[in-house]
């Protein structure tokens, strides 16, 4: 059984993000880039599949600029077996990403499809539940905890109720939520070795993947700014200012 | 003629208010009408409630027993089967939402709008991206519009409607390759729903321990107020995830939001900026949470909820 997982190179998580004052977008020159935290989670959760013997092969692809590869590196030295960059200098949104990844799965032929719930660039939380439909494949999303026996996948949700299990048939689509795992660090000669691992390049053309009207943006602002109020002193101070403004 | 028809989150018995709120949202594209579906095995109930959602042309009923729980794989294709007669289709952005119309939109080959903050027009929408630290707008392309509403951006619209409720069969074959199992409910007792609430006590890593969240639930009882938590409270077991406030978690907007020993990361922030009125209690002078703090207090967040609930 082979597990394909997503990965997307984003800002970092702990870079304050700057907006571009003519509106074109963030600042992402000489900015830290990093693979989508969730997406990390989702390369452990398919390595941890595969070394509990449910799985043969983890393959890793992402979509973007060659710059992806340097993620894709670091997914190898995880652990994973090899790597595909689908290699565009477009940005691609979701749905396309779906389409993508469809095309790949349609190749590769996985069992299972992880991807983080969401990319912390866009935010969108779109294309693990887009993947599912295109491919009339089960969806399991913001897994908190994954258990695959035979060809069925348990998988616990992070919803707002708390938590439900639904249990699917593969091959799935699964998104990863925070606390499905903790990702292992990578150690320096598994980078070595990652550099030896095969990484095929194709481009999205090749996949046959055409072109669909996607959403535009039109311009990036940064938000309104909440006032930074004032310090109290003390207990007192603060329930005398809650009182006057009717809070309590 | 254009048309929106909003997608009602319940749990079988009642009506999620983020329903609502997306009517909310609904109103402002200012189309001719907002039909609400309730896809439900028995809905009845639910269907009399969001006929009062004011502003609600028609309530649509369907009813099949594979909408006992909300399995996106067996809703979507019911909602695709009903969006022909729609320029607009939208739910709120819970994970109920979440989970479910990127599945419709992929399915009718339309790109979603997820988390719309505001309606510029019929096309065009404010969302926040990067966790809020950024603000896209957005337009979608022509045709039919699948989106997502940011229930923290909209008031709940007024409950003083009367639409009429209409019962809808929807003939499309269900998968068989998702089964639903159980759903485990967090704990938070009778307390205020979180998303609902107009007050939430919050807590983070500075509260230190299960037993030590006991402080928080005993000040959140005294002032009627919801519990919520950071990802680093959640993440060490204190609390329920159903409590987790942020980017990742529930976006909120209650009038008083109460941050006991949470630091304040970005990711946290960008769950509670509409809120009203923030208070923000921490040992740590520097923590970033005061920047955004209308009442900053550094203290011992467990004395200070001693004498808060005196002086309650």
């Amino acid at each position: 059984m082979k597990i394909l997982v997503g990965v997307k190179r984003v800002i970092d998580f702990n870079v304050r993000v700057q907006v571009k004052s003519d509106g074109s977008g963030v600042v992402k020159d000489g900015v830290k880039m990093s693979m989508n935290p969730f997406d990390e989670i989702a390369v452990e959760e398919a390595l941890r599949i595969k070394e509990a013997g449910n799985a043969e092969e983890v393959i890793v692809a992402t979509i973007g600029p060659k710059a992806c590869q340097e993620q894709l590196r670091t997914a190898l030295a995880m652990g994973a077996d090899r790597a595909i960059h689908v290699q565009t200098d477009e940005e691609v949104q979701p749905l396309t990403g779906a389409r993508i990844f469809k095309a790949l799965a349609d190749k590769e032929q996985p069992k299972i499809i992880l991807l983080g719930k969401q990319a912390i660039d866009d935010d969108n939380n779109q294309t693990a539940q887009m993947l599912g439909a295109l491919s009339h494949w089960p969806q399991a999303t913001f897994a908190s905890e994954v258990k695959i026996e035979g060809e069925t996948a348990t998988v616990i949700r992070e919803v707002d109720a708390g938590l439900e299990t639904l249990s699917v048939d593969l091959p799935a689509v699964i998104s990863v939520d925070l606390r499905l795992n903790e990702p292992r660090y990578v150690k320096l000669p598994d980078i070595m070795k990652a550099k030896r691992k095969p990484l095929e390049t194709m481009s999205i053309e090749d996949l046959g993947v055409e072109h669909v009207a996607e959403v535009k943006v039109l311009k990036t602002v940064a938000p309104a700014k909440r006032q930074a109020g004032i310090k109290v002193d003390s207990v007192a101070e603060l329930v005398t200012a809650l009182k006057e403004k009717g809070l309590i | 003629m254009s048309k929106v028809l909003v997608i009602a989150e319940h749990d079988g018995t009642n009506l999620n208010g983020s329903t609502a709120r997306a009517v909310s949202c609904a109103s402002d594209l200012g189309l001719d009408a907002i039909d609400v579906v309730v896809l439900a095995a028995d809905g009845s109930a639910v269907a009399e409630q969001a006929a009062k959602i004011s502003g609600v042309t028609n309530v649509l009923l369907v009813q099949n027993p594979a909408n006992e729980n909300a399995v996106a794989a067996f809703l979507a294709p019911q909602i695709e089967a009903l969006a022909a007669d729609y320029s607009h289709v939208l739910a709120p952005s819970t994970t109920f939402g979440k989970d479910l119309m990127p599945r419709v939109a992929a399915h009718l080959g339309r790109p979603q709008i997820s988390d719309i903050m505001r309606v510029e027009s019929s096309h065009v929408f404010d969302r926040p991206v990067y966790a809020g630290n950024a603000i896209a707008t957005v337009e979608a392309p022509e045709g039919l519009v699948i989106g997502t509403v940011r229930t923290a951006s909209y008031k709940a619209a007024a409950n003083e409607g009367s639409a009429s409720v209409e019962t809808r069969s929807v003939e499309v074959t269900l998968p068989t390759h998702t089964r639903f199992v159980e759903l485990a409910s967090g704990g938070g007792g009778d307390r205020p729903d979180l998303q609902a609430a107009s007050k939430v006590v919050s807590g983070g890593r500075g509260v230190g321990s299960e037993e030590n969240f006991k402080h928080i639930y005993s000040l959140a009882d005294k002032l009627g107020a919801g519990v919520g938590a950071s990802r680093a409270a959640v993440d060490a077991g204190f609390i329920p995830n159903d409590h987790q406030v942020g980017q990742t978690g529930k976006i909120i907007a209650p009038d008083l939001y109460m941050a006991f020993g949470i630091s304040g990361a970005i990711q946290h922030l960008a769950g509670i900026k509409d809120a009203g009125t923030i208070v923000a209690i921490n040992k740590d002078a520097d923590a970033p949470i005061f920047e955004v703090a209308d009442y900053g207090l550094v203290a011992d967040l467990f004395e200070v909820i001693e004498e808060l609930e005196k002086a309650l």
